[in-house]
């Protein structure tokens, strides 16, 4: 037996072992003294959370088809051994090697969500690494992060070395062929990184410098070393075809959150609605072909064996070659005995008919996304979903045999009254009364419309990122109203209403927006025990904002402040195709209700057409 | 046609739970290209039944599980087909035909007794208390359910013992007539030894290993057939290459 990092007596202690055993199928196994770079690749949430995202499959599959990379991984321990690693002094460790990670040459953190940043900060103590990348020596790992998050990585730049923006498909290689000539040379750690930030798309936070005006806002961001850029461009992928994606996944041991295939279709999404980041920071579109996708997906289910295949991508209906590609996975999938889990579709013929081959329509529930309650705000929103469509599309689909739907909304957008919150329940109503129209002797009973709202926290690099964010007792007023409203409607039987706290919203709001000096709030916070911030049962607020107060920082500065449109913003030295220019227009044009056609209508010379290829290039050959 | 598999949990993977086994075998007989029966319906699954789950932390070369294919190649080949597509921590070691008496039975209903070794963390214990406490006429046990607790007789559900040099062979009534597990007889041993004054010296070994002081390592298991204990995988024969189907 291999040895395995942790004692056969912990590993009995703790919740789910399996969690931290590696063994993996498919994973990939290197002889140590055989490789010149020891990659840790960590995704700071729990490892059935971690296990189940795309992008370091991706990436863990082209680093170790380098011979002189050995790529492993990382995730965040559970509270349960979080303790007993601290008390027993026993230091994080890589699940394929089981060595530990401060033994490494890189720890690769990819930061999907606001609230897993106090678990950077968890995975890095554990692994005996220095939090604050100044106090860190020659023989200390370099910490690189990536991942949506780093299109604003402010709050967290004091903790990491390197951040990679953008795709990551594209700069690695570079990057290790670097690292490789400095440690061969023995060139130092300064001089490493100094060297780093002249390859695109590699931010090193240690060489730029914020001023602040007196009213704290933004004064200056610059560099402040000779031959460092001034502003850093996202990485992207042109040809997705000829990315690499991997063959042969990594299969967990154990139950993950998504336990299956994931096929890529394409990336990026043209429909641009006002609130949404990935549908700014991806831009442009561009998709996998038809071919490509065809083998891809027959190749992962035969070394992977799963049971299940899904689609990933925003807005999966845009994809241009969908119905191809949906029926070959299901003639496919049949023969295989496979399912095939679809992504949320626009509800159409088309959707319906594939819905009603792979699901069981009396479990299964149609899904919209109106984001919110009115037209008037959805265009605000430029969500381009109208009432009609959804009312069409609902009553298609309750003559097909469906009778659950799901509403997905957000409260707090910018210019929303209680006449738009209303709105919400009263659009769910509508539903409901669409469904009893139907002769009873056609329905399958009852309906059930489940209404969801999130609440609206404006994220960089969107047209709303100058947007006040509403207040968490706004947000929760607003909650109530829905709830009211849908009671005192005449089908409140059929309808179910969910919302949460508004708490947590709050504080990824001041994260979202943040600057470097939210880092001390945040390494504060994580010394007042926050970890699992994003698990409801270990979310402490009282902590947080006892960190907030203790460091003398004003959240709501950076959560429900309106910006000038003029501010110079923390992530603005961030150059993401999408121009600045751009988004305010965009803003202008949403306050004032004008939608904006999708990529494929017409383009609206975001700018993202600087990188040369996808969406804005098609059909120009 | 039903397959008899049997195989190994070892090494790190005794640490994956029972229903872990179960998803890591679906995807197996996939990778292996299996050609299993499936259940008809919306979500068919593959017909496919274990015997006796194993605790988590407990280690095997006696673990079974039973499939329907619609055909196969020899045993030989679907082992190694099998072995390739999976870890070594979970082996193949056989792979029969079950004959027509026992296809209505499964694995599971075919248990009767089992196999196991108890390896002691702390050391071996004093082998004259060991035969003492075998040597009871009776062994009461208290059986909590969810609505009483009871006293059982384990004494009789103990078939056979002996100490070994790598630990305590067990063989105890297995299946869902009487099902003795190897942690209540560990549980009884440990009463005993405690009451005839002398702690079990498992319970104050060195090195923190108070809380689970036994290893229990499945060696095999068993059916009944006219009154003899017999393998699970005797019960079915080899699949030659000439027979494959």
């Amino acid at each position: 037996m291999k040895e395995l990092a942790l004692s056969e007596e912990i590993l009995l202690r703790v919740e789910k072992p399996a969690r931290y055993i590696g063994g993996e199928i498919n994973a990939v196994i290197k002889d140590p003294s055989q490789v010149d770079i020891r990659f840790a690749f960590c995704f700071p949430d729990v490892y059935e959370i971690g296990m189940s995202h795309l992008g370091i499959q991706i990436l863990y599959d082209m680093f170790n088809r380098r011979e002189d990379v050995w790529c492993e991984r990382v995730y965040s321990p559970w509270p349960d051994l979080d303790r007993i690693m601290r008390d027993e002094h026993i230091p994080l460790y890589a699940l394929e090697s089981q060595d530990p990670i401060r033994d490494f040459d890189f720890l690769g953190i990819t930061i999907q969500y606001e609230m897993c940043y106090t678990n950077i900060l968890q995975v890095l103590d554990l692994s005996g690494i220095p939090l604050w990348a100044a106090e860190r020596t020659e023989r200390d790992t370099i910490v690189i992060g990536g991942g949506p998050c780093t299109y604003n990585p402010e709050p967290l730049a004091p903790f990491f070395d390197l951040f990679y923006i953008g795709e990551g498909e594209t700069q690695y290689d570079a990057l290790f062929d670097l690292y490789k000539e400095y440690k061969k040379g023995g060139k130092s750690r300064e001089d490493f990184l100094l060297a780093c930030a002249s390859i695109p798309g590699i931010y090193v936070p240690s060489l730029y410098a914020p001023s602040y005006k007196e009213d704290g806002t933004l004064a200056a961001f610059t560099p402040i070393a000779e031959g460092v850029p001034a502003k850093v461009r996202k990485e992207l992928v042109l040809s997705m075809d000829e990315a690499p994606y991997p063959d042969k996944p990594l299969v967990p041991l154990m139950q993950v959150t998504q336990d299956r295939v994931t096929l890529e279709i394409q990336r990026g999404c043209i429909r641009g609605c006002r609130f949404c980041q990935a549908g700014q920071i991806y831009r442009p579109v561009r998709e996998r072909s038809l071919d490509f996708l065809k083998e891809q997906a027959i190749r992962m289910l035969e070394s992977t064996g799963c049971e299940e295949i899904t689609l990933s991508s925003l807005s999966s209906s845009d994809y241009s070659k969908l119905k191809e590609l949906v029926y070959f996975l299901i003639d496919e999938t049949h023969v295989r005995h496979v399912n095939i889990s679809l992504p949320s579709l626009r509800i159409d013929a088309f959707s319906l008919d594939v819905m009603s081959k792979v699901q069981d329509i009396k479990k299964s529930s149609l899904t919209f996304a109106p984001e919110a309650g009115t037209q008037r705000l959805r265009d605000v929103i430029n969500k381009g979903l109208t009432e009609e469509d959804i009312l069409r599309g609902a009553s298609e689909a309750f003559k097909g045999g469906w009778n659950k739907v799901k509403l997905y909304f957000m409260l707090g957008q910018p210019t929303e009254t209680d006449e738009d919150v209303r709105g919400i329940a009263e659009l769910a109503e509508r539903i409901a009364e669409v469904y009893y129209e139907i002769p009873k002797e056609e329905r399958h009973g009852k309906c059930q419309i489940t209404s969801s709202t999130s609440f609206f926290v404006p994220k960089p690099f969107t047209p709303f990122q100058w947007a006040p964010m509403n207040t968490a007792e706004e947000f929760l007023r607003k909650a109530y109203l829905v709830k009211h409203t849908m009671r005192s409607q005449l089908n409140q039987k059929s309808l179910r209403y969910h919302y949460h706290e508004a708490d947590v919203s709050m504080l990824e709001a001041a994260l979202a927006r943040g600057d470097r000096r939210l880092a001390p709030v945040i390494y504060r916070a994580y010394r007042k025990g926050c970890i699992f911030d994003a698990w409801d049962e270990y979310f402490s607020n009282e902590k947080w904002m006892e960190a907030f107060a203790e460091e003398g920082v004003d959240m709501d500065f950076y959560s429900v402040r309106e910006r000038d449109l003029d501010e110079l913003l923390p992530w603005d030295f961030i150059d993401c195709g999408v121009t600045k220019q751009f988004l305010k227009k965009e803003y202008e044009r949403a306050l004032q209700g004008i939608v904006t056609p999708n990529c494929r209508e017409q383009c609206n010379g975001c700018g993202a057409a600087v990188f040369g290829g996808g969406v804005c290039f098609e059909n120009k050959n | 046609m039903k397959i008899r598999i049997k195989f190994t949990k070892t090494g790190r993977l005794r640490f994956i739970g029972h229903l872990d086994v179960m998803r890591y075998f679906q995807k197996l007989m996939r990778r292996a290209g299996v050609d299993i029966r499936y259940s008809e319906g919306f979500s068919p699954h593959q017909i496919m039944s274990f015997a006796q789950p194993l605790g988590l932390g407990d280690t095997s070369e006696g673990e079974y599980v039973d499939i329907d294919v619609l055909s196969t190649a020899s045993s030989e080949e679907m082992i190694r087909r099998l072995n390739e597509a999976g870890k070594e921590e979970i082996r193949i070691l056989k792979y029969v035909k079950i004959a027509d008496e026992t296809r209505r039975s499964n694995a599971m209903s075919n248990v009767a007794a089992a196999d196991y070794r108890v390896y002691f963390r702390g050391g071996l214990p004093d082998s004259n208390m060991l035969a003492a406490f075998f040597a009871q006429e009776n062994i009461p046990v208290s059986k909590k359910t969810k609505t009483k607790e009871e006293i059982v007789d384990i004494r009789p559900l103990i078939y056979d013992w002996g100490l070994e040099e790598e630990g305590l062979f067990l063989r105890l009534s297995a299946g869902s007539a009487a099902n003795l597990k190897p942690d209540t007889v560990m549980e009884a041993w440990n009463a005993f030894s405690q009451k005839e004054g002398q702690a079990a010296e498992a319970g104050h070994s060195e090195g923190g290993t108070q809380s689970f002081p036994y290893h229990f390592h499945r060696l095999e298991l068993y059916a009944r057939r006219e009154g003899q204990l017999i393998p699970l995988y005797a019960l079915g024969e080899e699949i030659k290459e000439e027979s494959a189907e």
